[in-house]
């Protein structure tokens, strides 16, 4: 029986396929689905999602939200959701900078602290995401 | 009969009103474009959460989360409607519609009520009708995003929670082609499950970390989408009637043109062959 994923965030949807497998950063760690998987929602925390994929693998930065698994279907409803080969490094690097500056300021400026930090969260995950994207490449498995 | 000089100028201001309604059109379809877009690429996520939230309808209605509390509403309560226009006119009646449609509501409810605005036409409208308004905020934009509309999201809920308000609606302008749009009032909150289709009970799905703090973050999420979604809606309406209207409207100053032209070379025909029958009866006197 295949496992059909959708990845939703609320301006999109990211993904809808059949896969094999997938590991999903929840909320208390990481969690690898498989069909036949018992009902189980759960909140996602901040991190990489893998999906595997007849001997390929794809993963996407996810940022919070909910997961629904049924035994046949999983749903991601994450409020973002950037596919790795499509993030853009330069820009998260800028993001990150960004935040940055928002964090060393806001003591005495009044910045938004906990939306910079989030912001800055963001940012680092972006880059991990797309560093080892562009490090491994698009990997396979044996 | 007017002068000659008088119908050119009239001639040359519909001409000019028609270049300006014209432009508006081209504008106007081309972020209807966009807002069609985003409002479909939006829906998904929406119908999601709604599934999630009828698969669980067993937890829901044995939890006590404050969102879905359903107050008495027989004695005295309090509604908060938020209601959603555009920023600029010239959209034709779609505003109107919108205001009436709440209005109506109003009327046939009465009770300790308030209003929250989206858009200044709204604003204007319930000023006039002498409503209080709780909160205001002016339009999101050309494209509003999920960010752009938690503050109002926050608001409600948080009022809501607080018990400042008993239920909260929402009134816009659903889209549903180019050509029609439909004023629509929907419960924000309390929070009421749909139906369940999916045939696994809410009580089999396990929670992670529990029940109670995934219901705390789904539930305002849930309210928020909703939100999100009418705003959606309601630009895509905006654009769609403003294309409608701006259509309308060139047709007409196109109409107007030629109407204007014809009479323009009547009075001109006029002009000459009474000039000829002078020239003509004066060369008779001589």
């Amino acid at each position: 029986m295949p496992l059909h994923l959708e990845i939703v965030t609320p301006e999109r949807m990211a993904y809808s396929d059949d896969v094999d497998m997938v590991l999903v950063p929840g909320i208390e760690g990481e969690m690898g689905i498989l069909p036949h998987h018992t009902p189980l929602v759960s909140l996602l925390g901040l991190g990489e999602l893998k999906i595997r994929k007849g001997g390929q693998e794809e993963s996407f930065a996810i940022v919070g939200g909910f997961l629904q698994v049924r035994p046949d279907k999983v749903v991601v409803m994450a409020e973002t959701a950037s596919l790795a080969s499509e993030i853009d490094l330069e820009r998260a690097q800028e993001a990150r900078r960004e935040a940055q500056r928002a964090l060393e300021s806001g003591f005495h400026e009044g910045v938004d602290l906990a939306s910079a930090r989030a912001a800055m969260q963001q940012a680092l995950l972006h880059i991990r995401v797309a560093e080892r994207h562009r490090r491994e490449g698009p990997r396979s498995r044996g | 009969m007017p002068s000659q000089r008088e119908i050119r100028r009239r001639i040359g201001s519909a001409r000019n009103i028609k270049q300006i309604t014209r432009a508006m059109q081209f504008v106007a379809a081309s972020k209807l474009r966009r807002a069609q877009e985003s409002t479909l690429a939006a829906r998904p996520y929406r119908e999601k959460l709604d599934e999630v939230i009828a698969d669980l309808a067993a937890v829901l209605s044995g939890s006590d989360h404050p969102l879905l509390a359903s107050r008495d509403l027989a004695g005295s309560h309090s509604r908060l409607i938020v209601i959603l226009t555009s920023d600029r006119g010239l959209a034709g009646a779609l505003n109107t519609n919108v205001v009436r449609y709440a209005s109506r509501e109003i009327i046939d409810h009465p009770g300790e009520l308030k209003v929250a605005t989206v858009g200044r036409k709204g604003r204007d409208a319930m000023r006039r009708i002498g409503l209080p308004i709780a909160a205001h905020f002016e339009g999101f934009g050309d494209r509003p995003s999920f960010a752009d509309t938690l503050p109002l999201a926050r608001l409600v809920t948080d009022d809501f929670v607080a018990g400042t308000y008993d239920r909260v609606d929402v009134v816009y302008s659903r889209f549903i082609s180019t050509l029609t749009q439909q004023p629509v009032l929907e419960q924000l909150l309390p929070v009421v499950p749909s139906e369940d289709t999916h045939g696994i009970p809410g009580n089999q799905f396990l929670f992670e970390p529990n029940p109670g703090e995934f219901l705390r973050a789904l539930l305002p999420r849930y309210v928020a989408t909703r939100l999100f979604q009418a705003v959606l809606e309601a630009k895509a309406s905006e654009e769609s009637s403003r294309m409608v209207a701006m259509k309308n409207a060139t047709e007409n100053a196109e109409e107007l043109i030629d109407d204007l032209t014809l009479s323009y070379n009547k009075v001109r025909q006029a002009n000459i062959t009474r000039e000829m029958v002078e020239i003509a009866s004066g060369a008779q006197a001589r």
